[in-house]
């Protein structure tokens, strides 16, 4: 690794502890903020006052914010990262990390479709620049990229599920494989995955599209030409490989965006990912288990962004160069 | 002081007429008209909505629910008996206000004086706004969003209540305003970074320049070069990022209502039309409560990055 980019790391690295505890406490105080709390909302209107005054003292729910925040850091540190309300009592990371696996299945079968399919497209139609199917290739990306998947998922549903029956209706369901719970196997992915790839896949290749078009205008494009190098050679040898290197913070996004991205069509499709954990957790004020999805939506955040600077850094001499300072 | 004069008129006016410039060619691409006449009629429709829809938003008619479309109800009704099209109507103007509010706070007030800031003090004002872009742009926004709207909705209606009894203004709760600031709020605290990160690397590479050499060699005062000399400069990145602002904002709005944490029934919205139209049950009886929302939605946000996307090609030539 290159000196300047060491410290670079390193220097950002340090930094990730500090936005952790940050987010992590403006989360729980607007968690603590609100009015009531999961110990009166289960126990309901009629439940004597007493006893909720006594429980919620018994929980330290009634302590000053910070002493909260310091003892749920201090638990954290210690690997305790607090119990679920639903099901109520279990540790929260074993609630947690099943429905995590759920929405990363579906998102990494996203991204590689995203990927496979939106890096060769998005170049054909910049190559395709100034015929006619450049109007419509673009019409078509950016009609994909704008509807929202809150649309294409009911119409989706009615026509493939409805009208054709090709799909079950919504759900989720799994098989064991090797001891592993696979769902994305099932009939019930096709669904969410589709949808999520084709706004994923018109983005993508909008932006691959304007990328290679800005490199096919570069003067070391129109030496590899004049030095007669073959057509196919040039494109993927000079200008899709360069077109590639910013498109991989689009890829650092992503993956980044991973848990808020598939909130809606896992809240539509009822698919126990960790986006509909989110959803039901702040309805029944599941402060722990909020707690960890913002700490784990973070920290995924965080780190995908550093390994996307790096490997900018090992990719482009010009950034390895010169050590740059967000 | 002359000096300091004859440049403030080079550079400020210039613009300007760049400005009336750009905006001919706009209107020569029948693809930026089209998205503007989207964006025309459903702005329109939003703020002229308390003229020109043909019933209030909650007027429900219990003995006409879910009625096909007809000469009175050219949508037909909702499962209320509430006219669809005046829905859609009163749901524009609820997209109207919040996205203009939203840009004009989060992106345009504070993301462009942010960027503006760190880009031409650099140092420790620099360091402290960045770090701060940092940590708002490294959190998983819907889900902070969610905990904001959740928690802070009781708070904020509260507010309004105690307010409104105070004022003996009761329409300040009735109307449902906390939940449009609620949303409102806490969508600019988010959407400052991006502006404010576009405009800092702008003013970064002006700041070099001659004429602001010039200008700050004359005497000029940092806010009068920063909004005086900077800011016309940044202007044609800042009317691209607001065109493409408007449309996230819009669909932002969309998804937190849909998600029942934004505008609060019976306050209309396209995202609450959408989940009350989206379960397949729905879909399939009355497919056109769907419809009717989401040809709304998507064509307002296809417009805003149709003309997002024709205004780079018109403001950089070199790019198509």
């Amino acid at each position: 690794m290159p000196s300047g980019l060491a410290s670079y790391v390193i220097r950002r690295l340090l930094i990730v502890p500090v936005i952790l505890l940050i987010v992590s406490f403006v989360a729980f105080a607007l968690g603590r903020y609100a009015p009531g709390d999961y110990v009166s909302i289960q126990a309901g209107p009629r439940a004597n006052p007493e006893t909720v005054a006594r429980i919620r003292h018994d929980r330290g729910l009634d302590d000053p914010v910070y002493e909260q925040y310091a003892r749920y850091v201090w638990n954290a540190l210690h690997g305790d990262f607090g119990v679920s309300q639903h099901p109520r009592g279990v540790p929260v990371q074993d609630v947690l990390f099943p429905r995590l696996w759920v929405t990363v299945q579906i998102n990494v079968l996203v991204l590689a479709f995203t990927w496979l399919i939106g890096i060769p497209l998005g170049t054909w139609a910049a190559l395709k620049r100034g015929t006619w199917l450049d109007p419509f290739s673009i019409g078509l990306f950016l009609f994909f990229a704008s509807v929202p998947v809150l649309v294409t998922v009911p119409l989706l549903e009615w026509a493939l599920v409805h009208k054709l029956g090709w799909l079950p209706t919504g759900g989720w369901s799994t098989r064991h494989i090797l001891g592993v719970k696979i769902g994305i196997l099932s009939k019930h992915a096709i669904l969410p995955v589709f949808v999520l790839t084709l706004s994923g896949v018109a983005g993508l290749a909008r932006y691959m599209r304007s990328q290679v078009l800005e490199v096919l205008d570069q003067d070391f494009v129109r030496t590899a030409r004049s030095k007669g190098l073959r057509g196919d050679v040039v494109v993927f040898r000079h200008v899709v490989r360069n077109a590639l290197l910013p498109i991989i913070t689009i890829f650092g996004f992503e993956l980044a965006g991973l848990i808020g991205g598939s909130i809606f069509v896992e809240t539509l499709l009822g698919i126990p990912g960790v986006g509909l954990l989110a959803f039901e957790s702040v309805g029944t004020r599941d402060y722990d288990m909020i707690m960890a999805i913002v700490l784990l939506g973070t920290t995924i955040f965080v780190l995908t962004m550093l390994l996307v600077d790096i490997a900018y850094g090992f990719i482009d001499p010009r950034v390895r160069s010169g050590g740059s300072a967000g | 002081m002359s000096y300091a004069e004859a440049t403030v008129g080079l550079h400020a006016g210039e613009p300007l007429r760049a400005r009336s410039r750009l905006l001919r060619r706009l209107l020569r691409r029948p693809v930026a008209v089209a998205a503007i006449a989207v964006i025309v009629l459903i702005y329109g429709a939003g703020i002229l909505a308390p003229v020109i829809a043909p019933y209030g938003f909650n007027e429900a008619d219990f003995t006409n629910t879910y009625a096909a479309p007809s000469l009175s109800h050219p949508f037909g009704t909702d499962e209320l008996g509430r006219d669809l099209l005046s829905r859609a109507i009163w749901s524009a103007q609820t997209t109207v206000i919040v996205s203009i509010a939203v840009v004009a706070t989060g992106a345009l007030a504070i993301g462009v004086t942010a960027g503006l800031v760190a880009g031409y003090l650099r140092g420790a004002a620099d360091a402290v706004i960045m770090r701060l872009a940092e940590i708002f742009g490294s959190v998983p926004t819907i889900l902070l969003l969610l905990i904001i709207t959740a928690t802070l909705r009781d708070r904020v209606e509260g507010w309004a209540e105690s307010v409104g009894d105070f004022t003996h203004q009761s329409w300040i709760v009735s109307s449902g305003a906390p939940s449009y600031v609620l949303i409102f709020g806490s969508l600019s605290a988010f959407g400052w970074v991006g502006i404010a990160r576009i405009v800092r690397s702008q003013v970064l590479a002006l700041r070099e320049t001659q004429y602001v050499i010039a200008a700050r060699a004359s005497g000029a005062s940092g806010p009068r070069i920063i909004f005086w000399h900077l800011l016309p400069n940044v202007g044609n990145l800042l009317i691209v990022a607001i065109t493409l602002s408007l449309g996230s904002a819009a669909a932002a709005e969309v998804g937190l209502t849909f998600l029942g944490i934004g505008v609060q029934s019976p306050h209309p919205s396209f995202g609450a039309m959408i989940a009350a139209g989206a379960p397949l049950t729905i879909v399939r009886q009355h497919t056109v409560l769907i419809l009717v929302p989401a040809a709304c939605v998507s064509a307002l946000v296809l417009a805003f990055n149709l003309l997002g996307d024709q205004l780079t090609d018109v403001l950089s030539p070199r790019r198509r």
